[in-house]
């Protein structure tokens, strides 16, 4: 039933056809919620916008379970992770030149914002990795570092994926890939990129500046 | 559900002489027979529902149209008496539900209030046995026992639950319903007979290899009975009568199970195992599992681990000369 | 047979503003490679007609012979039966672990079977029964039927489904394989902390359960997006929401809740893992963690749970009842609406699996009062069917049987359920064989009783042979006396005071001879199911041979041969009525245009159903498979040392790009 024999054997017992629409000049893909991907890319935000919930539920859980928050250790510091979130938040315009760039289908543009984009998304990791040595608590020195770093590790773990995927996209589109459908593809990167800033936002000020207010 | 009250006969007449001891439906106490008695109206009313929607699924399975109708062919008058009955329906499902979740709140607000009583314990349930302590204002008269709960018969006690290890579960059901003892946080649960008996009771959560073996028993008693008890168990143990068992508490004393047992009155300090100051006036050893008799002390003694597979007391290396001693010493700790 | 019509005549069907957007690919403005026409060199299918071009698709959407061809296929036909076997594989192992646990309780004291394995047979029962049985088998008939149902020619993200069913198959592979070894988990299903935490459960044991449920919810997410989106976008022209079988509306709610559930018992095994392999305090008391927090995650998960088991059982349900009924379903908007009520409400229902935790007395009675509500939607669908069954001409072939078979059960479950809602009821039957009584009521009749049904009705589709009817009705019988006789006592033996996942009782207790009884259906309920498989095996080597609609039911599922060919259909049907087939008996209006040689299927509108792309599906690729070994390699490694992660994504990520990266002789992937 699998492999595609070549002697014509058609079951009996089938409906005759009877043609009422013709599809040769549909597009061959599109942009945004028309496109099947975009619906994909939106899917996997929910999951993992649920998860990112789910810890930031557990974050306040612990701190109503202890009364007092953080535990035996000062908030985080908060020079690299406002450096961070500054440009996050200035990624958010060229992300947008690279999808509408992306939309319109030039590719000398696209190919600038995408190496623009994995530029940042580098120098976020860097900013990350300063910022993780400013936390003042381990992991495993009690229940609130064990959950600072859950929220942290899980959004870099996003921020990492998006930035390799972003690169991974910026060299395809300097190879002879670089048209047609790929085009659409730089939109749904730029989706996804749009959710890890989103996401950050609340992350950051939970954990850095949420301690200093309770 | 509608076949428990017919199938319940059935089934316990065979069984005519079971005890009953660990019974939702032996209701003893106030707690379980609120509890008894709306386990009753939930089974009534639900057992209706099932059999009108059995008779309606029987009835519905007729053959009413006939054999070449269209598939799609809906008669208008049909579906709109289809509609209504089905509306009527969802209706009276409503309205049962409400009434039941009514009926449960209201059951809930008279469980779980709180009685005066004079009596306060803590039960910390550990793996596989129940520590109980007995609290009072003078410290002297504070102590502490295992898997045996005494209680004065019509009187509320409270019962604080804690965990050393993992979560346990105190369920006496034929006082009341269940409450979890959780590592880290204290529970409050009371308890109340209203006649004289033994009521057993059994650890309900999952806590690891020997959760089938951590039963624990209430003793339901006049005041006067639990008094008496309570000083009996306040003072330390009772020395040893005879000969036999002076060697019994030497053997007793030179072996490790001083590291974890207390006799309180010797040199045994232990506090990570039952106290065994009065054990001999326990009706059952290891949690429930085996009664109080030399042969079971000294089978427990020589093997825990056949008779509880991964119990936290090792093995002690005894002469075959001693366990007999060491036996008859901890039965007579009365 | 259709002849080959040319494009001017298709301006004169007048449905056609309706069943397609006519929009551009392209903004406006933008030359887009989208609009450009299609070559034409390339054979398209209002070209040639009939056996030829049935052989010409079958090419183009085949699947190669040999090793490679088998691990590279993307048809969700091939992925989807492999699915189902391996789940049904996984039901009889867990079903087997049942039985020698009623074995070992058939008598008091019994020494058959140790505490310590007895643990491990109870922890391997329940999470191969949730997460290796309960809920792949929903997504597996999901994989294999909506894209047949939607009239799609493969579901949405074929690749992804590859990968999702590899990495479920190595993780329960994973985990059996640790309880052969005697490394299985023996901290029950729920892996409550502290009990499974790192001080109380050393060793490598509650590792391989945490690892195996990021393994399982992984596969389990990935096909739920694909079958959001298949049901979103894959849609025949004219399959308005109004008109997608119910079957498709069950999987479809069942995928969301899934999106939204499995999140919460990730985060909880991976705080779990965590605690136990990097030493952090999410539980630890001591340091600030809480052991209720792991309660609360996993429950937040653990009772949507029971509705991706339902949920999927509703709509075999339903397909059930409305073909051997012969009538439309009753009541559709009601059905439809029901179910997303139901999805909904799982979520607001977590707590009542943890009214004896102490938490605060008007919290828990909130929670009586939802988990009651959700009889509502419950049972307004079983007022449907019945009244879709009450106007219908019954026909009592053997899925229907196990329909009815699923009513008795179930609603008797249902309605346990009911006393379980209750704060204070549940305090006394909570952890006890009463509880185990119910939830087998509402599991097996809610849905192992539909599923054999189903399987009943669909094996003509997936084998393109008939099941013996003879030994069908002999099967249900025993299944359904054998059931009733294994669990029905069950709830007298917790009213008596019998704790759940005790290994062993005292003889005083009084409960020998209600386990005796239970032991005994146990055995006969087995032996059903031994009855099946040979029914099963037998029928598909001897049993007559289908045609492809033998049951003239609805949807269209049936229009495609049986087994299908690897396109499906030959052109992608328009849909005019909910039930397809039965509005169009004569001829099956198709859309017309697609290509022979690529991979083309029809991308529509989520609400309309009208055509609007035609895009290329991926062709076969051995990535995903590499990717899911990798997957594999990265998650078992992190059982032995954190760094696993970290080296792990190295193979991860190549394995990755491999598979994104566009082939030189197409241009499309995913």
């Amino acid at each position: 039933m699998t492999a595609g024999s070549p002697d014509p054997q058609v079951p009996s017992g089938l409906l005759p056809h009877r043609i009422v629409l013709n599809a040769r000049q549909m597009p061959s893909y599109s942009y945004g919620p028309r496109s099947p991907i975009w619906w994909g890319t939106l899917g996997f935000c929910a999951v993992e916008g649920m998860g990112f919930v789910l810890a930031v539920g557990a974050y306040f859980y612990l701190v109503f379970v202890n009364g007092t928050w953080p535990l035996s250790a000062p908030a985080p510091d908060l020079f690299w992770s406002s450096l961070h979130t500054v440009l996050m938040l200035g990624s958010l315009y060229p992300n947008y030149l690279a999808k509408r760039n992306g939309e319109r289908e030039d590719l000398r543009k696209v190919r600038r914002d995408l190496v623009i984009m994995s530029l940042i998304g580098v120098a976020l990791l860097g900013l990350r990795t300063m910022e993780l040595g400013t936390t003042h608590v381990k992991w495993d020195h009690n229940a609130y570092g064990s959950i600072v770093w859950l929220l942290l590790g899980l959004h870099t773990a996003h921020l990492l994926t998006d930035v390799v995927d972003t690169i991974v996209l910026a060299v395809l589109m300097f190879t002879r890939h670089g048209h047609g459908k790929r085009f659409s593809d730089v939109g749904d990167n730029a989706f996804y990129w749009y959710f890890v800033v989103a996401s950050w936002l609340p992350i950051y000020v939970i954990i850095y500046w949420f301690p200093r207010w309770w | 559900m509608r076949r428990i009250a017919p199938a319940l006969l059935l089934l316990c007449l065979p069984l005519g002489g079971c005890q009953h001891w660990q019974s939702v439906l032996n209701a003893r106490g106030p707690a379980a027979s609120t509890l008894a008695h709306m386990f009753w109206i939930f089974v009534s009313v639900l057992a209706t529902v099932w059999v009108l929607t059995m008779i309606a699924l029987l009835l519905a399975l007729r053959r009413r149209r006939p054999e070449d109708a269209d598939p799609l062919a809906t008669n208008p008058t049909t579906e709109r008496r289809m509609t209504i009955t089905i509306s009527v329906a969802i209706g009276l499902t409503l309205l049962t539900v409400i009434s039941l979740t009514g009926l449960s709140y209201a059951a809930q607000k008279v469980l779980f209030a709180h009685k005066d009583g004079a009596l306060t314990l803590l039960v910390t349930g550990q793996q596989w046995w129940w520590k109980i302590t007995y609290e009072d204002s003078q410290p002297n008269r504070v102590f502490t026992t295992a898997n045996e709960i005494h209680i004065p018969v019509g009187e509320p006690v409270l019962i604080k639950l804690e965990s050393s290890d993992v979560i346990h579960s105190f369920w006496v059901p034929s006082l009341t319903g269940k409450m979890d003892a959780i590592t880290g946080r204290q529970n409050q649960i009371q308890i109340q007979a209203d006649r004289p008996g033994i009521y057993r009771g059994q650890c309900a959560e999952y806590c690891g290899l020997q959760h089938a073996h951590m039963g624990l028993i209430v003793v339901a008693e006049s005041r006067e009975d639990f008094e008496r008890w309570r000083e009996q168990q306040i003072s330390s143990a009772i020395p040893p009568g005879d000969e036999e068992r002076q060697r019994g508490m030497e053997i007793f004393m030179s072996k490790p199970c001083i590291m974890c047992h207390q006799i309180r009155g010797t040199d045994a300090g232990g506090k990570i195992a039952p106290d065994l100051t009065h054990v001999g006036s326990r009706r059952y050893i290891a949690a429930g599992t085996l009664e109080t008799t030399r042969g079971n002390i000294a089978a427990w003694i020589v093997d825990p681990h056949g008779v509880k597979p991964g119990v936290n007391m090792p093995t002690i290396q005894l002469e075959p000369d001693e366990v007999q001693p060491l036996a008859s010493y901890l039965e007579g700790l009365k | 047979m259709t002849r080959a019509l040319t494009s001017h005549e298709f301006d004169a069907v007048p449905e056609v503003t309706r069943l397609a957007t006519g929009e551009r690919g392209g903004l406006p403005g933008v030359q887009s490679e989208a609009d450009a026409p299609p070559s034409p060199d390339e054979l398209r299918d209002d070209q040639v007609d009939g056996p030829e071009l049935s052989a010409r698709l079958a090419k183009t959407w085949g699947t190669e012979k040999g090793l490679i061809g088998a691990l590279s296929t993307v048809d969700h036909k091939i992925i989807g039966r492999r699915y189902i076997i391996t789940a049904i594989i996984f039901l009889f192992l867990g079903g087997l672990s049942a039985v020698a646990m009623r074995l070992q309780l058939a008598q008091p004291e019994s020494k058959l079977i140790s505490p310590d394995l007895y643990n491990q047979l109870f922890t391997m029962h329940g999470t191969t029964m949730m997460f290796l049985f309960g809920v792949p088998i929903g997504e597996a008939f999901a994989v294999y039927l909506v894209p047949l149902m939607v009239g799609a020619r493969n579901i949405a993200f074929p690749r992804l489904n590859a990968f999702s069913y590899y990495v479920y198959l190595f993780g329960g592979i994973m985990i059996w394989v640790a309880f052969m070894l005697n490394i299985g988990p023996d901290t029950g299903w729920f892996s409550y902390v502290p009990l499974a935490g790192p001080e109380f459960s050393p060793g490598k044991r509650v590792d391989f359960w945490a690892q195996m449920i990021t393994f399982t919810e992984v596969a389990g997410i990935a096909v739920a997006i694909s079958v959001i989106v298949t049901v979103f976008k894959m849609r025949a022209p004219g399959m308005t929401l109004d008109r997608i079988p119910l079957f498709v509306w069950a999987e479809l709610v069942n995928s969301f809740v899934i999106v939204f559930a499995l999140p919460a018992v990730v985060t909880a095994s991976a705080m779990l893992i965590l605690d136990r392999l990097v030493g952090t305090h999410f539980f630890n008391p001591a340091e600030g963690g809480d052991a209720l927090l792991y309660q609360h995650l996993f429950w937040f998960f653990g009772h949507p749970e029971v509705y991706i088991i339902f949920l999927p059982a509703t709509g075999w349900v339903s397909a059930i009842v409305v073909t051997f009924a012969r009538r439309q379903a009753f009541g559709y908007i009601a059905l439809v609406l029901s179910l997303i009520a139901t999805g909904f409400l799982s979520f607001g229902l977590w707590v009542h699996h943890m009214f004896t935790t102490g938490l605060p007395q008007l919290g828990a009675s909130f929670f009586t009062a939802s988990s009651m509500l959700i009889a509502i939607p419950n049972g307004i669908q079983i007022f449907c069917w019945i009244a879709t069954l009450w106007d219908g001409r019954p026909v009592f072939r053997t899925p229907l049987l196990f329909v009815i078979g699923f009513f008795f059960i179930f609603v008797a479950g249902g309605l346990s359920g009911i006393m379980l809602a209750s704060v204070p009821l549940d305090t006394q039957v909570h952890d006890t064989f009463f509880v185990v009584a119910h939830f087998h009521y509402v599991l097996i009749g809610g849905n192992v009783f539909p599923l054999l049904g189903a399987i009943y009705y669909w094996f003509p589709k997936f084998a393109g042979r008939m099941m013996s009817e003879r030994l069908g009705k002999w099967h249900f019988w025993l299944a359904f006396i054998g059931f009733n006789v294994t669990f029905f006592p069950m709830h007298i033996t917790g009213l008596m005071g019998m704790p759940r996942r005790v290994y062993t009782y005292l003889p005083e207790m009084g409960w020998g001879s209600l386990n005796l009884i239970s032991t005994i259906g146990a055995v006969l309920f087995f032996a059903s199911f031994v009855l099946f498989l040979y029914n099963i095996i037998s029928s598909a080597r001897r049993g007559p041979v289908a045609e492809p609609n033998p049951w003239n039911a609805g949807t269209l599922e049936w229009a495609a041969a049986s087994p299908p060919l690897p396109q499906n259909f030959d052109r992608v049907p328009v849909v005019t009525n909910r039930e397809p087939l039965w509005a169009n008996r004569d001829s099956l209006p198709v859309v017309a245009g697609l290509s022979v040689e690529n991979r083309e299927q029809i991308v529509s509108t989520i609400t309309h159903g009208r055509a609007d792309l035609r895009e290329s599906s991926p062709e076969p690729s051995i990535w995903p498979f590499l990717t899911a070994v990798a997957t594999t390699i990265t998650f078992v490694g992190s059982i032995f040392t954190p760094w696993a992660v970290v080296w792990g994504s190295i193979p991860l990520a190549l394995a990755l790009i491999g598979w994104f990266w566009p082939k030189t002789s197409t241009e499309d992937e995913r």
